[in-house]
């Protein structure tokens, strides 16, 4: 370790040179950075769909439409848009300042620390990085030793793309991460749990480090049967894609559980099933289709959610489960306990719970019994129950009548609240996570009032009363000697 | 009366179920709630003046003009703009979608984070404690302020003035000092705000990574000042010396800390600054009662201390005199004090300006890029290029050229720190969103379902999702129709 804390003393002290340099600050510099990255995706594709495929079993379609394509369109829309991202911002200044000027401008912080995930290694690695590079920062990037292709292929090809002394990347586990968060770093990204979240804030709280930490939660899905029966089948797809056909329910955003009025429990069971079927064919395991789970150790823990004898015979569908070849089968439970371990955690796995209430308004109860969601889905075509969820619950994002998809959408922030995070990114929003708003305020040396100095009296006093309440013509007379 | 209470974990625990019981109730949600609040706190401000200035005479020896202008007006301007443009702050946002997530449409909504902690600092008690409770409110949150007990005449006041007029379900006061910050800071909050010192700020920020509770830190730091001999000289020190003793004398965190100068100008900044330190505060300043005291024995201690140490009581060239019985300093100018003296290691909060001479001016800019980033910046000069060069180079909270401290007056410009000088930041609009989680909401149809989403996967889909990434417009119809 005693060589690992060498190395990243020493890639520190070189990017925080780079960054000195004002290498990073030039917008020509930053767009090429990134079209490396664009490039590099390109150039790789299937080494990258191959590492996907060897650490989670990700097919090469969900590899692109998760990662790659994220990726490939977060560099293009960053390289399309950084000119306009990086003009200031001019504010209005009240008369009183005239002739004054105001503006914001966004300055990277410096040198900043990204640690991603394993469930989208490249896409939650390099997405955060795009965005550290368009601000114009130096970066280092942990990858995620569970997705150990993944980060082999990231730590061995991007010194190859990017500018080495910029942007540097580093494997390995929690020891890697203990050593770099002793160091102070300008900025800290963080996905992951939100245990790990405590410990990253608490690092960074030495430093005082500000960060931002997309975490997650139980994403709840309501489906308001009354409203949507007419389209229940695209409902029911896109539930059952939220749920496995992403990594197998291991993404932040995955539909965690179901709610659902009791009458209608059963016939979205019996749709589910045969959605699964479509999906994945008679056997799962061989399809080649659904993700596989990160470790053994992540397999024990959804097979001990599972083994809760009141789970157990809450099963309705599936419930196998292969430890050798990392496999859980998609499952669906109809009422698990709201006691039960499962429905207390993140599931992060391929396991759905159905959970019925007797008035789909209570839902939104059951929520708020919960720590606050990365995001809240709700299928429904009812203005007021969509109105009631908006302003009763709270949560990072609310898509209707869909699933996932916010993700897609770089003009929405994303980002958790409360247990689910602080902050958020893509898009701008990525620009201005990385970014100090820097406010200029340039006055002029030219008008200058004596009111504004010492020795005080009653009639500074009066005219500087006036001046903040802009009351320009009683200032007028007061200086003209009209008013006491 | 009844003797004080001390408030303790129990009662921070109890206080925080009574006030997230009130925002569930959703008391303070409603415009109307908001509005009248911030009325209340207007009526403060107009009614409670002359309490106000003497409270502040009292804890800090502060001028009437002071209280008046740097509290109670910017107040009243703050209250103001926050009741003129609430439903415009409220408002949702329209997000622009993409072809990737059409058909929708998407918004950002604003919403309170809930129950939110504000802790405020002795030298600004009203403007710091009231400021950030604007913000607060006008999101729509509930609040808790604990205001500094070392300005205890002004706490208690504040704890009156807001218990009378203010809705306690949903708005209180909590008094004291470490045992009470303590107990508050145990609690889970849903926003945390602090202003004063970057030490107690890394204790506020662990302590808020116990909840993954967000925060926003006004620090402070050594605010450097930049005079070029290329300036107008009169002016220049009339606002140096109005920014440093005329706030607060030197006890604000973004009070002028230090000068930096040529060899060459050095002198005739010292004669000038002499010239007119006599005209705003006479032959005796120490009987001025134009500017606020210090405001205990430990902080007059603290800085009796820089002055006393070896080569600096020799670099006095102005002032110097102190008199501990009545908490006074004069206004003092030591000129060329070593760099690692502690009048140069800290930030001084405090009536001592030294001047430190370069050899040519651009010398500057390594000097202050050497130190913690400050909370502000200044440069006084004409020379546009050494401005441009400056905003752009020097990293800040905020940079002002060509005056001191009145950017905090100004509503359209974010006020906040970096690095060691904080997170976050606040005024006008931005104190609304400090205290707001952006929400983002994503409205989408249950028409127009794509096969491309879902497994089984096939070359085929992964070819349309390429398309879809590249914008290929052929394909683009393909996918939309659902065809696949």
């Amino acid at each position: 370790m005693e060589g690992m804390k060498e190395t990243v003393e020493e890639s520190l002290r070189e990017m925080r040179e780079t960054f000195a340099s004002g290498r990073t600050r030039s917008l020509k510099w930053r767009k090429a950075q990134i079209g490396a990255i664009y490039e590099m995706v390109k150039d790789n594709e299937d080494k990258i769909c191959s590492a996907l495929f060897q650490d989670l079993g990700k097919h090469s379609t969900e590899a692109f439409r998760d990662e790659l394509g994220v990726v490939l369109r977060s560099a293009t829309v960053a390289i399309n848009s950084l000119d306009k991202w990086a003009v200031p911002k001019h504010s209005n200044l009240p008369l009183l300042f005239y002739p004054a000027k105001g503006k914001v401008i966004s300055e990277p912080y410096g040198t900043v620390l990204v640690l991603s995930s394993w469930n989208f290694p490249i896409s939650l690695s390099l997405d955060p990085l795009i965005g550290a590079i368009a601000a114009g920062n130096t970066v280092l990037l942990k990858s995620s030793e569970l997705s150990p292709n993944a980060s082999a292929f990231l730590a061995k090809t991007i010194p190859a793309y990017l500018d080495t002394k910029a942007i540097k990347v580093i494997e390995g586990g929690p020891d890697v991460a203990t050593i770099l968060l002793q160091h102070q770093w300008d900025k800290i990204f963080f996905t992951g749990s939100p245990k790990i979240g405590r410990i990253i804030m608490a690092a960074a709280a030495q430093h005082l480090t500000p960060v931002t930490l997309e975490l997650g939660g139980k994403c709840p899905t309501i489906v308001d049967h009354h409203t949507i029966s007419k389209n229940i089948k695209s409902v029911v797809k896109r539930i059952a894609g939220g749920k496995w056909g992403s990594c197998s329910g291991q993404a932040c955003i995955s539909v965690d559980y179901v709610l659902i009025e009791k009458s209608y429990a059963s016939s979205l069971i019996d749709m589910l099933k045969p959605t699964i079927k479509s999906f994945f064919g008679e056997n799962p395991k061989e399809s080649g289709c659904l993700s596989k789970i990160a470790t053994k150790q992540h397999v024990q823990r959804l097979s001990r959610l599972l083994n809760d004898p009141r789970v157990q015979a809450s099963i309705v569908h599936g419930g196998s489960i292969d430890e050798e070849k990392l496999y859980v089968e998609p499952t669906i439970l109809l009422d698990p306990p709201l006691d039960s371990e499962i429905m207390n955690e993140e599931i992060f796995g391929p396991i759905l719970p159905i959970i019925t209430v007797r008035d789909i308004q209570e839902s939104i109860g059951i929520i708020k019994t919960k720590p606050k969601p990365l995001a809240i889905y709700a299928f429904t075509n009812d203005e007021n129950l969509k109105t009631r969820i908006l302003s009763e619950t709270s949560s990072g994002s609310v898509t209707f009548n869909d699933v996932m998809i916010q993700y897609m959408c770089d003009a929405l922030p994303f980002g958790g609240v409360g247990e689910s995070g602080i902050g958020r990114y893509h898009g701008k929003y990525s620009f201005d996570c990385f970014s100090h708003e820097k406010a200029i305020m340039e006055g002029s040396l030219g008008m200058d009032l004596d009111a504004r100095y010492p020795p005080w009296n009653n009639f500074k006093l009066t005219f500087i009363r006036l001046a903040f309440r802009e009351a320009y013509f009683k200032l007028i007379l007061l200086m003209l000697g009209l008013k006491r | 009366m009844a003797a004080k209470k001390m408030f303790g974990a129990a009662d921070a625990s109890i206080l925080v179920t009574d006030l997230r019981r009130s925002f569930d109730d959703g008391v303070t949600r409603g415009y109307e709630w908001r509005v009248t609040q911030l009325q209340k706190l207007l009526i403060i401000c107009d009614n409670h003046e002359p309490e106000i200035v003497a409270a502040l005479r009292d804890d800090l020896g502060k001028p009437e003009l002071e209280s008046s202008v740097y509290e109670v007006s910017l107040l009243r301007n703050s209250i103001k703009l926050a009741l003129k443009q609430l439903k415009n702050w409220m408002a949702p946002e329209k997000a622009k979608t993409s072809l990737t997530t059409f058909p929708a449409s998407a918004e950002i909504v604003s919403e309170p984070f809930g129950v939110v902690l504000v802790i405020s600092a002795w030298n600004y008690p009203f403007l710091l404690s009231i400021d950030p409770v604007i913000g607060a409110i006008s999101a729509g949150n509930a609040v808790v302020l604990k205001p500094s007990e070392l300005a205890p005449a002004s706490s208690a006041l504040l704890a009156k003035l807001m218990e009378q007029y203010l809705d306690s379900s949903a708005v209180r006061v909590v008094e004291g000092a470490v045992t009470e910050t303590t107990a508050l800071l145990e609690q889970k909050w849903d926003k945390i705000f602090y202003t004063g010192s970057s030490k107690i700020g890394r204790v506020i920020m662990a302590a808020a990574a116990k909840h993954l509770t967000p925060v926003v830190l006004e620090l402070g730091g050594k605010s450097p000042v930049v005079v070029d001999s290329d300036t107008d000289l009169k002016v220049t020190v009339r606002r140096i010396i109005a920014g440093k003793w005329g706030c607060n004398n030197g006890q604000a965190c973004i009070s002028p800390d230090y000068i930096l100068t040529t060899k060459e100008y050095a002198p005739k900044v010292i004669d000038a600054m002499k010239k007119e330190l006599e005209t705003f505060y006479g032959k005796n300043p120490m009987e001025s009662k134009d500017m606020s005291r210090i405001v205990n024995s430990t902080h007059f201690d603290r800085l009796s201390k820089m002055l006393d140490e070896k080569e600096v009581s020799d670099k006095i060239v102005y002032g110097g005199e102190k008199d501990r019985e009545n908490l006074k300093i004069a206004p003092t100018i030591l000129l060329d004090v070593p760099l690692d003296s502690l009048i140069m290691s800290e930030e001084i909060f405090g009536p001592l300006l030294p001047i430190l001479t370069l050899n040519n001016l651009e010398e500057s800019f390594d000097v202050i890029r050497s130190r913690p980033k400050p909370l502000a910046a200044y440069l006084f000069t004409h020379n546009k290029k050494l401005k441009e060069r400056f905003a752009a180079t020097v990293s800040a909270g905020g940079i002002v050229v060509n005056d001191i401290a009145v950017h905090l007056a100004l509503h359209t410009l974010p006020f906040g720190g970096v690095g060691e000088s904080g997170m976050g930041a606040y005024h006008g609009k931005f104190s609304f969103d400090a205290f707001s989680h952006k929400k983002a909401v994503l409205y989408r149809s249950l028409f127009g379902d794509s096969a491309v989403r879902y497994p089984p996967y096939s070359r085929g889909k992964l070819r349309l999702l390429k398309a879809l990434v590249d914008s290929n417009i052929f394909d683009i119809f393909k996918v939309l129709l659902g065809l696949s």
